[in-house]
C-alpha cells in the first residue's frame, strides 16, 4: 500500500520534472537553436559576458570599463564566481550541459582546458579564430594545448621558487646536490635544510612533478601517454625520499601544505623553501615574521643548472555555445594584450604570461622577485594536459606520498603512478 | 579503632564514625567536583581556544599562550571582509534563510505526521515508522549523485536556488523532527482533546484551540534541534550550493586569506566563533529545553 | 530502510479502543497526515536511491580516441560494482594511485574509527553520566558546557581540531611539556586515525552521557540503596542493576553512533583530507564523483547496504529496539526509553 503510493508520487514528481526540463529545454532551444555548434558565430559581433572566479584585488570592474570605453557596441558583463575552484569548476560544467549561450568567454583553471575541451565545450583557436601567441612564455601556451589544438588564452601564470636566508647563505645553490651540501648549515644553526609541500593534495602533485622533471623525466609525453614510469621519474623520487629519511627534510615537511611550509620559514626554522611568489610579500611584512629582509629567491635547483617549476595560472577560452566569437576572441587579444598584463601584475600580482612585462623596471622594483620568477616560469613544465587530470593527480600524490616515506621504492611508485594513470583512459 | 572513641574524640564533638562517614562523604563530594570540572573543560576547553584564537593576531596565530595575548578585533572584520573574495556575511544569510524555511516547511509537515503517529491508528503505520527511521540512518552520500544530476536536469544548481539546498534539508530534519514531537506529543493529557470535543468543537478545532498551546515547548525544542541540523549541514551544501546560496559551514571550510594559498587561521576561527556563539546562547538558554528534546521520551520536558 | 522497516512490529499494542465515534475515519485521516511526509521522503531519499542504483549499471564516460572527445558509455553490467569489491579497472588490478585501489583501505579505516569512537564514547559516556546523575549545584552550567561541542557545526568543530593539532598548534605544545615529541597529528598514519576519533568522541561523547543519563534518572534511587544495604560493591550494582536498566537506550544510542561514523564525512575531509590513510568510504563516493559518476553511484550503494546492513544486525541481533516509540507505551515500563537519538549528530545524513 505504502509502496504503490510512493510510486505513484514518484511518478507525479517524475512527470513534473520532465516538464521543467522541457521548459528550461525550450528556453535554451531559443536562443541557441541557430549558433551553438563550434563553428557558428565566429564572425559574429555583439555583447559578451566574461565569467571568473571571484576577483581578489578590483581588477574586473577597471578592465571591464576600459573595454567597454572603447567597444560601446560590443559591451562585456562580468560574472564573477564563488571563490572556490571546485565550485567555479561545477558552475561552468552546469552551464556547459545546458548549453548556455550567456557564458561567452570563460576563465579556467590550467588543468580544466583538457576537461572542457574533450567535452566539445570550448572553440578551438584555431583557422579564423587563431589567437596570435608570439611572445607568450612558452609553457603557458603548451598547458592551453590540448590535441594539438590551442584551446584558450593564458591570462596569468604561476611559477615555484627557491626561497632562501641570505644571512646564511651567500649564494643560493643553483643545483640540487649544492643544495643538501649547504645542509651543515642548517645543521649548524639548529633548523632545517629544505621543504616544499609534501602533504596529499594538489600541492603535492606540483611538487612531486618537479622533482621527476627535474630529473629529466616526463610524466606525459607530447600525446598525452603516460611516461612516467621510468628510471629518471625514479631519480626524483629517490633524492626526495633519501633526504626525508636522512632529516634534510624535515618529518613534519608531509604535512606542509603552502602555508605550514610558509610559517615553518617564517619563524626562521627553514633554510630553503620551495614555494610561489605569494610568500615575498607576506615574509617581509608579516608582523610575526623572523626572516624580514634576510631572505631572497633563486630559480628552483635542478640536477646541473636551473630546476622547472610547475606551472600554475588561469586561462581564458570561449564557450562552444557563445553566439558572438568574434567579440570574444577580441576580447581574449585584450586580456592577453601587454597593457592589461602589466596593469594584472601592479594591481593584482598576477604574473604576466608575456616575457617582456618581466623586465619592465618600475614593476621589478616594487617585486624584486620577477627576474627570478620569469626564469622559473620560462622552464616551467605544466602539469599533465588530459581530461583525466583528478585522477592523474591521484596517481601522482598518492604513490610519491608513499615513496617519500619509504612505504614503497621509487621504481614501483613511478610504475604504479604510470598504471594508474593508464587505468584513468588517460 | 573503636576502643579508642572516647579519648580521641575531636574538639568538633563528632564520634570517630561520624568523622569517618563525613570524611568519605567529602571525599566522594571532592571526587564528584574534580569530575565535574573534567566535564566542563572537557566541552569548554576546545572552544575556549578558538575563542582566543579569534581575538589574537594573525601575525601570532601559532603562539601558545593559553590566555588571550595580542588581542584584536581584526579577525572579526576580516571574516566579514569580501576583499578576499569570502561571503561570510552574505553565508550567514544564505544559512538563516535555508535554516528558517527548512525549520518552518519541516515543523509544519512533521506535525501532521506525529499527530497521526502519536494519535491515530492507520493502516501501514509501522510501515511508515520504519521509513522514517531509515531515513535519518541513510548516508548522505548516497543522495549525491542521484540528486546532483535530478537537481542539474531543473536547472537548480546555478543561481540562487535555494530550494535544492532546503528541500533535501527538510527531508533530512523530518525524522528527528517527527521522532522529537511524536515523543512529546504521545506524553501530552489528551483528554483535554476529547471533552474539548465534547463541548462542540470539530477535531481540527480542538488541536489547534487546546493542544497545540500544550505542545508549544514541544514544538519549540523541536524547531531549535531542527534549525541546528539545517545549520550544521555540510556534505550537501558543498556539493549543491553556489555562490549565491553558500551557507556557513561551507564558506568557513573553504575560506581563503588575502593571498592564494593562504590558510587564515585566525579569520577562520573568528568566523567559527560568529557561527557558534549563537547556538551556544541558545544552549544556555534553552539547555532543559535541548536535554529533554534530545532525550525525549525519557524525561520529561 | 529494509533494515528499519524488519523490526518486527510490536505486537504490545493493543488498540485501546475509546469511543468509536472518535475512531471512525481515523485510518484515512492517518495516511492524509503522514502522506506530506512520505512525499519529502520518496522524492529525496527513496527515489534517489533506486536512481542511483539504475546509475550504476551504466558505464562512466569514456574518451574517443581518434577525436579526443568524451562519448557515452553505453550499458556496464556489473563493471562498477567489480570495480570497487574485486578492484578491476578494466581488465587489470587497479594500480595503487586509483581511487578504486582504495576502497578496502577506506572501509577498514571507516570500520576502525566506528568500532574505536563508539567503543570510547560509551565508556566515556557512562562515566560522565554517572558524574552527572547526582545532586550538585550548577546542574544547568554542566549540561550547557558539554552541550557546546553537540551544538558547534561538525565543519567548524574540524576547522578547529585542524588548527589545535597543527604541527606548531597547541595540541603538540601541550604534549612537548610532557616530554612527547611533536606527532604529525593530520599525516602520520596513527596520529591522524586517533585525531579524528579524538575530535569525534569530543563531539559526540556528551550526547551519548545525556542519553543514558536519562536512563539512569529512571531508575529509582532506593534500588541503589537496597543494593548497598544488601552489601552490593559498586561494581556488581553497576552491573547488576545500572547496565540492564539503561541498556536499550544504550543500544539504541549506540547504533545511530555506529551508523554515524560508518557515514562520517565532514570530520576526516576537513581535518586530514585522508591524510595517513583516513579516507572514510564517504570521503572516497565524493572524490569518485567527480570523475565519474556512475561508479560513484556503485560505491554509494555499497555503502548504502553496509549501513542497512548494519542496521539489521543491531535490530535483529543488538536489542536496538529502535520501532518501540508508538504512542500510548507510557504503561510500558517506562526505563525502556530510547531517547531521542535520531538527534545524535544534528548535521544527520552524512554527517
Amino acid at each position: 500500500m505504502a509502496l504503490r503510493m510512493h510510486k505513484r508520487r514518484t511518478l507525479t514528481v517524475m512527470a513534473g520534472a520532465v516538464a521543467v526540463a522541457l521548459v528550461a529545454a525550450a528556453c535554451g532551444g531559443d536562443d541557441g537553436g541557430t549558433g551553438s555548434t563550434a563553428d557558428s558565430g565566429a564572425a559574429a559581433r555583439g555583447p559578451i559576458t566574461y565569467v571568473q572566479g571571484k576577483d581578489n584585488s578590483g581588477l574586473l570592474g577597471p578592465m571591464a570599463e576600459k573595454w567597454n570605453s572603447s567597444h560601446p557596441n560590443e559591451k562585456v558583463t562580468v560574472k564573477e564566481q564563488s571563490d572556490q575552484a571546485d565550485q567555479q569548476h561545477d558552475d561552468l560544467v552546469q552551464h556547459f550541459q545546458a548549453k548556455d549561450p550567456s557564458y561567452d568567454v570563460v576563465s579556467v583553471d590550467v588543468v580544466w582546458t583538457a576537461e572542457f575541451a574533450a567535452k566539445g565545450w570550448l572553440t578551438p583557436l584555431k583557422d579564423k579564430m587563431a589567437l596570435p601567441t608570439t611572445g607568450f612564455l612558452e609553457p603557458t601556451v603548451k598547458a592551453a594545448t590540448y590535441n594539438k589544438t590551442l584551446f584558450a588564452a593564458p591570462t596569468s601564470s604561476d611559477g615555484a621558487m627557491l626561497y632562501y636566508r641570505t644571512d646564511l647563505v651567500k649564494t643560493p645553490p643553483k643545483t640540487i646536490d649544492e643544495m643538501w651540501g649547504m645542509c651543515s648549515i642548517a645543521k649548524q644553526n639548529g633548523m632545517d635544510c629544505f621543504a616544499g609541500q609534501f602533504a596529499k593534495y594538489e600541492g603535492g602533485t606540483c611538487n612531486a612533478t618537479e622533482w621527476m622533471n627535474a630529473y629529466g623525466a616526463k610524466v606525459v609525453d607530447d600525446a598525452g601517454k603516460p611516461t612516467v614510469d621510468s628510471p629518471e621519474a625514479a631519480a626524483g623520487l629517490k633524492a626526495l625520499a633519501d633526504h626525508y629519511k636522512s632529516g634534510d627534510i624535515p618529518k613534519q615537511a608531509i604535512t606542509y601544505q603552502e602555508e605550514q611550509s610558509r610559517a615553518a620559514f617564517q619563524d626562521g626554522k627553514l633554510l630553503f623553501l620551495r614555494n610561489w611568489p605569494y610568500v615575498y610579500n607576506l615574509a617581509s611584512t608579516d608582523k610575526s615574521s623572523k626572516v624580514k629582509g634576510k631572505f631572497a629567491v633563486a630559480p628552483l635547483p635542478g640536477v646541473s643548472g636551473p630546476g622547472t617549476s610547475t606551472l600554475g595560472g588561469h586561462m581564458a577560452a570561449i564557450s562552444a555555445y557563445s553566439k558572438y566569437k568574434a567579440t570574444a576572441l577580441d576580447f581574449l587579444k585584450f586580456l592577453t594584450s601587454p597593457e592589461q598584463q602589466k596593469t594584472n601584475m601592479e594591481k593584482g600580482s598576477l604574473a604576466p604570461v608575456i616575457e617582456s612585462i618581466y623586465t619592465d623596471e618600475a614593476l621589478v622594483k616594487k617585486y624584486p622577485y620577477l627576474p627570478v620568477l620569469k626564469e622559473s616560469i620560462a622552464n616551467a613544465v605544466s602539469r599533465p594536459v588530459t581530461p583525466f587530470y583528478p585522477q592523474v593527480t591521484q596517481a601522482i600524490q598518492d604513490n610519491f606520498y608513499a615513496a617519500i616515506q619509504g612505504q614503497k621504492s621509487p621504481e614501483a611508485a613511478v610504475k604504479d603512478m604510470q598504471s594508474a594513470m593508464a587505468a584513468a583512459g588517460g | 579503632m573503636t576502643t579508642a572513641t572516647t579519648t580521641a574524640t575531636p574538639t568538633s564533638g563528632r564520634t570517630e564514625a561520624q568523622e569517618i562517614h563525613f570524611k568519605s562523604d567529602r571525599n566522594a563530594k571532592i571526587r564528584m567536583y574534580l569530575g565535574l570540572a573534567a566535564l566542563v573543560i572537557w566541552g569548554l576547553a576546545p572552544f575556549y581556544w578558538m575563542v582566543v584564537t579569534a581575538f589574537r593576531d594573525v601575525g601570532y596565530t601559532f603562539d601558545t599562550t593559553p590566555w588571550p595575548t595580542h588581542v584584536t578585533l581584526d579577525n572579526f572584520t576580516t571574516a566579514f571582509s569580501t576583499d578576499r573574495g569570502n561571503h561570510f556575511g552574505a553565508a550567514l544569510v544564505h544559512s538563516v534563510i535555508i535554516g528558517v524555511l527548512t525549520t518552518a516547511v519541516a515543523l509544519l509537515v512533521g506535525v501532521f505526521a506525529s499527530y497521526a503517529l502519536a494519535r491515530l491508528d492507520f493502516p501501514g503505520k509501522y510501515a511508515v515508522l520504519g521509513v522514517i527511521l531509515g531515513a535519518s540512518m541513510f548516508p548522505g552520500v548516497a543522495l549525491v549523485s542521484p540528486l546532483f544530476q535530478m537537481f542539474s536536469n531543473f536547472g537548480w544548481l546555478t543561481g540562487a536556488n535555494y530550494q535544492a539546498l532546503i528541500i533535501p534539508n527538510i527531508s533530512f530534519a523530518l525524522p528527528l523532527t517527527i521522532y522529537t514531537l511524536t515523543a512529546f506529543l504521545s506524553e501530552m493529557p489528551w483528554e483535554l482533546e476529547e471533552s474539548a470535543r465534547i463541548d462542540g468543537c470539530t477535531p481540527g478545532q480542538a488541536f489547534r484551540k487546546i493542544m497545540l498551546p500544550l505542545a508549544a515547548p514541544g514544538l519549540f525544542t523541536t524547531a531549535i534541534l531542527a534549525f541546528i541540523s539545517s545549520w550544521n549541514e555540510f556534505l550537501l551544501a558543498a556539493q549543491f550550493s553556489t555562490k549565491s546560496t553558500q551557507t556557513v559551514t561551507v564558506a568557513i571550510a573553504n575560506f581563503t586569506g588575502a593571498q592564494p594559498h593562504q590558510e587564515p587561521y585566525t579569520a577562520v576561527m573568528a568566523a567559527g566563533t560568529i557561527v557558534t556563539v549563537p547556538l551556544i546562547i541558545m544552549v544556555l538558554i534553552f539547555q532543559r529545553a535541548i536535554v529533554s528534546g534530545l532525550t525525549a521520551g525519557g524525561v520529561k520536558g | 530502510m529494509s533494515a528499519a522497516t524488519s523490526a518486527p512490529p510490536r505486537p504490545t499494542d493493543t488498540k485501546p479502543k475509546k469511543s468509536k465515534g472518535l475512531n471512525a475515519g481515523q485510518g484515512r485521516l492517518g495516511l492524509m497526515l503522514v502522506a506530506p511526509t512520505m512525499l519529502f521522503l520518496a522524492v529525496i531519499i527513496i527515489y534517489p536511491l533506486f536512481k542511483a542504483i539504475q546509475l550504476s549499471f551504466q558505464k562512466d564516460a569514456g574518451l574517443d580516441p581518434a577525436t579526443g572527445l568524451f562519448v557515452e558509455g553505453g550499458n556496464a553490467g556489473i563493471s562498477n560494482y567489480t570495480h570497487w569489491l574485486l578492484q578491476k579497472c578494466g581488465e587489470v588490478d587497479c594500480p595503487p594511485g586509483t581511487l578504486g585501489a582504495q576502497f578496502y583501505d577506506a572501509l577498514w579505516v571507516t570500520l576502525f574509527f566506528t568500532v574505536v569512537s563508539v567503543f570510547i564514547e560509551v565508556i566515556l559516556g557512562m562515566w560522565f553520566a554517572m558524574i552527572m546523575n547526582r545532586d550538585f549545584k550548577g546542574r544547568g552550567l554542566v549540561r550547557a558546557a558539554i552541550l557546546v561541542p553537540w551544538a558547534i557545526p561538525t565543519a567548524v568543530t574540524a576547522k578547529l581540531w585542524l588548527f589545535i593539532f597543527a604541527f606548531d598548534g597547541i595540541a603538540n605544545r601541550l604534549l612537548s611539556t610532557v616530554g612527547v615529541n611533536p606527532q604529525l597529528w593530520t599525516s602520520d598514519p596513527w596520529a591522524a586515525k586517533f585525531a579524528i576519533i579524538i575530535a569525534d568522541v569530543w563531539k559526540t561523547t556528551p550526547f551519548m552521557a545525556l542519553l543514558i543519563l536519562a536512563g539512569l534518572q529512571l531508575v529509582p534511587g532506593d534500588v541503589y540503596e537496597a543494593a548497598q544495604i544488601d552489601g552490593a560493591t559498586k561494581w556488581q550494582t553497576f552491573t547488576k542493576i545500572t547496565l540492564p536498566l539503561v541498556k536499550v537506550p544504550l543500544m539504541v544510542a549506540v547504533l545511530f553512533r555506529t551508523l554515524d561514523v560508518l557515514r562520517i564525512y565532514d570530520l576526516p575531509a576537513i581535518l586530514t583530507n585522508g591524510g595517513g590513510g583516513t579516507t572514510s568510504l564517504s570521503m572516497l563516493v565524493i572524490k569518485q564523483i567527480r570523475s565519474g559518476f556512475h561508479s560513484a553511484s556503485a560505491l554509494s550503494t555499497i555503502v548504502f547496504l553496509l549501513i542497512a546492513f548494519t542496521a539489521f544486525l543491531f535490530i535483529k541481533f543488538g536489542g536496538a529496539d529502535v520501532v518501540q516509540r508508538p504512542p500510548k507505551s507510557k504503561k510500558k515500563e517506562p526505563a525502556a526509553a530510547p531517547g531521542n537519538p535520531v538527534a545524535a549528530n544534528a548535521t544527520t545524513p552524512g554527517a
